[in-house]
């Protein structure tokens, strides 16, 4: 026998003497068929290692350029002056009082001040704008206390990196994912073998098996690029980052997941309103917007609490808005929840409206299917 | 036995299909004919249950069909398809596992069914790099992988040379005769003539004759005659109730008024000299296809 073995990893416990099988399996077996013909091309297998080998360099890169050991601007009094005296790695101004220090702090010219305190085991204390100076601290045989004059807000060029990466992993996973989607449904109306599957299982069954193949496969690149991220900041010692980062991340794996789904119906019912893949782009056009739009706008909008607060409810750009909210500390415990019951129903929502539009649609040939036709009956 | 009852479907304003019935036995091939744009597609569409008829009811031995009964039935659709990057082996096993297959069983029922229609050395290629006609015969493989017991095909032999028309011909009489039902179209009238046991003809969305092949050929034969004999048959022309239809010296093609008319020929040239044949003259399928769709 000439057939080569097939690459299925999983086998649903399948009867086996032929009878029906059951929703799920069928299900199931579409689902594995999905992502075997995908793991097998060689088009997606070769742009996604770029796209991990991209990801991992932009993390490793962006780490070390943060922590590039640069000179460290702080400043000093007349009475801590001597302490600095020999350190290697700082700028000193000298100043005349605490209150001269703490003001060039808060301008941003320098890094931190370094200031008598009787209750600081060294006798200094280091008083800084928002972050601790940990190399500065470090240079210190027991560590003195830290000050921080502004303990809570982010850095803006962090808020700004973290907002542009929850955002392209969103656009690129959803959009990558949906489109193929929406490409597998037509293939499989243009080239007819819908009509032989669907006399086999049930229309619903098809559906939900490229949704959830699609799905695991979107999830499997998430989890990845997770992962790189939490290596890449790791191996640059930027371990600081990833303690407000991951909870948010957690979050936006869950948010992705239901987002994801939310898309993939509607990407499903889309690409069942035609009959050829060069008129895809008319129907998934505006689900392709929803994609962007919340990328763009968290882009613009990252340092604006108030769009920030409404995106992080709307379904299409929650899975964005929300995770950022977390990471800024700008949400209360219990809005990612109220926002992801909002999701799931909006969710739910869209999977009865797409596989609506999808069972209608999809024997229906040639001229483009309306959308109000597809609702119909 | 699958039968249609009554199946009435209409697109937007236009009837496409109205009150069509007919039935389709096992151990037996039946014939599909129609014009373009007849209805074949929807009835067949209708009868394996992914199109819904406005009215009207399909039934299996007897009982209203259920989705169940159809995941034992074959299809094949009028215009081909497979998943162009699946290879030929995995892709009619996969079609066999949505049927309820086992893995092992339907890789094993693949290869088999595919080495049968001589594809065996194709089975780990994919189904793009095959040629037009060897898709084909996947496609008819991935009507047959799961063993149905009816079978639908539309169009089987569009597209095939001879030789593989007389390969798919024989595997579905083999089917018929390990009793499937056997429903096929075709534009391919000789085809349908030389295989079919039942043939059914519909036009504008009504059927116009079904039955058995030989019952409708009796049907539709008239009165028309062939005579061959050693002599000269000019006399015929004068003949009253005769109408010559082809004439060529010691014998003719003539439509009798009666069956009367047809005997007092015979006796005349049986008296006149040897008679070397007299048949009635049994008309063609595309005779009769013309006949009844008008």
């Amino acid at each position: 026998m000439s057939t080569s073995p097939s690459t299925t990893v999983v086998t649903a416990a399948s009867a086996s003497a032929p009878g029906t099988p059951s929703f799920a399996q069928s299900a199931w077996l579409v689902a594995e068929r999905e992502i075997g013909s995908k793991l097998r091309s060689k088009a997606f297998v070769i742009s996604t290692l770029i796209m991990l080998v991209l990801a991992l360099a932009g993390v490793i890169w962006g780490g070390f350029a943060a922590a590039n050991p640069s000179r460290t601007p702080v400043a000093v009094t007349g009475q801590t002056a001597s302490i600095v005296q020999g350190q290697k790695g700082l700028t000193v101004t000298t100043v005349a009082d605490d209150d001269a220090a703490i003001a060039l702090v808060r301008s941003g010219k320098v890094d931190a001040a370094i200031l008598p305190d009787a209750t600081s085991p060294v006798h200094v204390k280091i008083v800084a704008k928002d972050k601790t100076p940990t190399e500065l601290v470090a240079q210190f045989s027991a560590a003195p206390s830290v000050e921080l004059l502004d303990a809570n807000p982010q850095d803006a060029l962090l808020r700004y990196l973290v907002a542009i990466g929850f955002g392209v992993v969103f656009l690129f996973a959803a959009s990558l994912f949906g489109s193929t989607i929406a490409q597998s449904v037509v293939e499989e109306k243009q080239t007819r073998i819908v009509e032989i599957l669907i006399s086999a299982i049930p229309v619903r069954a098809l559906l939900a098996g490229k949704v959830i193949g699609n799905t695991i496969l979107a999830m499997a690149q998430i989890i990845v690029l997770v992962a790189i991220a939490i290596i890449g900041l790791g191996v640059t010692g930027r371990g600081d980052v990833l303690g407000g980062l991951g909870g948010p991340m957690v979050w936006f794996a869950i948010f992705f997941l239901f987002g994801f789904v939310l898309l993939a119906s509607l990407f499903a019912g889309a690409g069942a309103m035609v009959s050829r893949q060069e008129d895809i782009g008319s129907t998934t056009m505006p689900i392709t917007m929803l994609i962007l739009a919340p990328y763009v706008m968290v882009i613009i909008f990252n340092d604006n609490p108030v769009v920030l607060t409404v995106m992080s409810y709307v379904p299409f750009s929650a899975p964005v808005a929300m995770p950022l909210r977390l990471y800024l500390g700008e949400a209360m415990w219990w809005e990612p929840l109220v926002s992801l019951v909002i999701l799931v129903a909006t969710c739910a929502a869209a999977i009865v409206v797409g596989s609506k539009i999808y069972s209608n649609a999809l024997l229906r040939m040639g001229a483009r299917v309306t959308l109000a036709e597809a609702l119909k009956a | 036995m699958l039968e249609l009852r009554g199946v009435t479907k209409s697109y937007g304003g236009r009837r496409a299909l109205d009150g069509v019935g007919f039935d389709v036995a096992p151990n037996r091939l039946t014939g599909f004919v129609g014009g373009n744009g007849a209805g074949k597609t929807t009835t067949m569409r209708i009868a394996l249950g992914v199109l819904d008829a406005d009215a009207g009811e399909v039934s299996l031995d007897g009982s209203p069909i259920t989705a169940t009964d159809r995941r034992r039935f074959g299809y094949m659709p009028e215009e081909r398809g497979l998943y162009p990057k699946m290879k030929v082996g995995e892709h009619i096993a996969y079609l066999a596992r949505l049927h309820g297959y086992a893995k092992a069983d339907a890789e094993a029922s693949a290869t088999r069914l595919l080495t049968q229609l001589g594809l065996g050395e194709r089975i780990g290629d994919k189904v793009e790099t095959l040629s037009l006609g060897n898709q084909q015969r996947a496609q008819i493989a991935a009507a047959l992988v799961h063993d149905p017991e009816v079978l639908i095909l539309d169009e089987p032999f569009s597209g095939l040379d001879p030789l593989a028309v007389d390969v798919v011909a024989g595997v579905l009489q083999e089917r018929a005769a390990q009793g499937v039902s056997v429903l096929f179209s075709s534009h391919q009238l000789d085809v349908v003539e030389r295989l079919c046991d039942d043939l059914v003809i519909i036009a504008a969305g009504t059927i116009r004759a079904a039955g058995p092949a030989e019952a409708l050929r009796e049907q539709h034969a008239g009165r028309r005659f062939e005579l061959r004999t050693t002599g000269d048959v000019g006399w015929l022309r004068a003949e009253p109730g005769v109408e010559v239809v082809d004439f060529a010296g010691g014998s003719a093609v003539f439509d009798a008024q009666t069956d009367e008319v047809a005997q007092r020929v015979l006796r005349r040239a049986v008296s006149d000299g040897a008679v070397l044949s007299f048949s009635p003259r049994r008309p063609t399928l595309a005779q009769i296809f013309k006949e009844v769709i008008q």
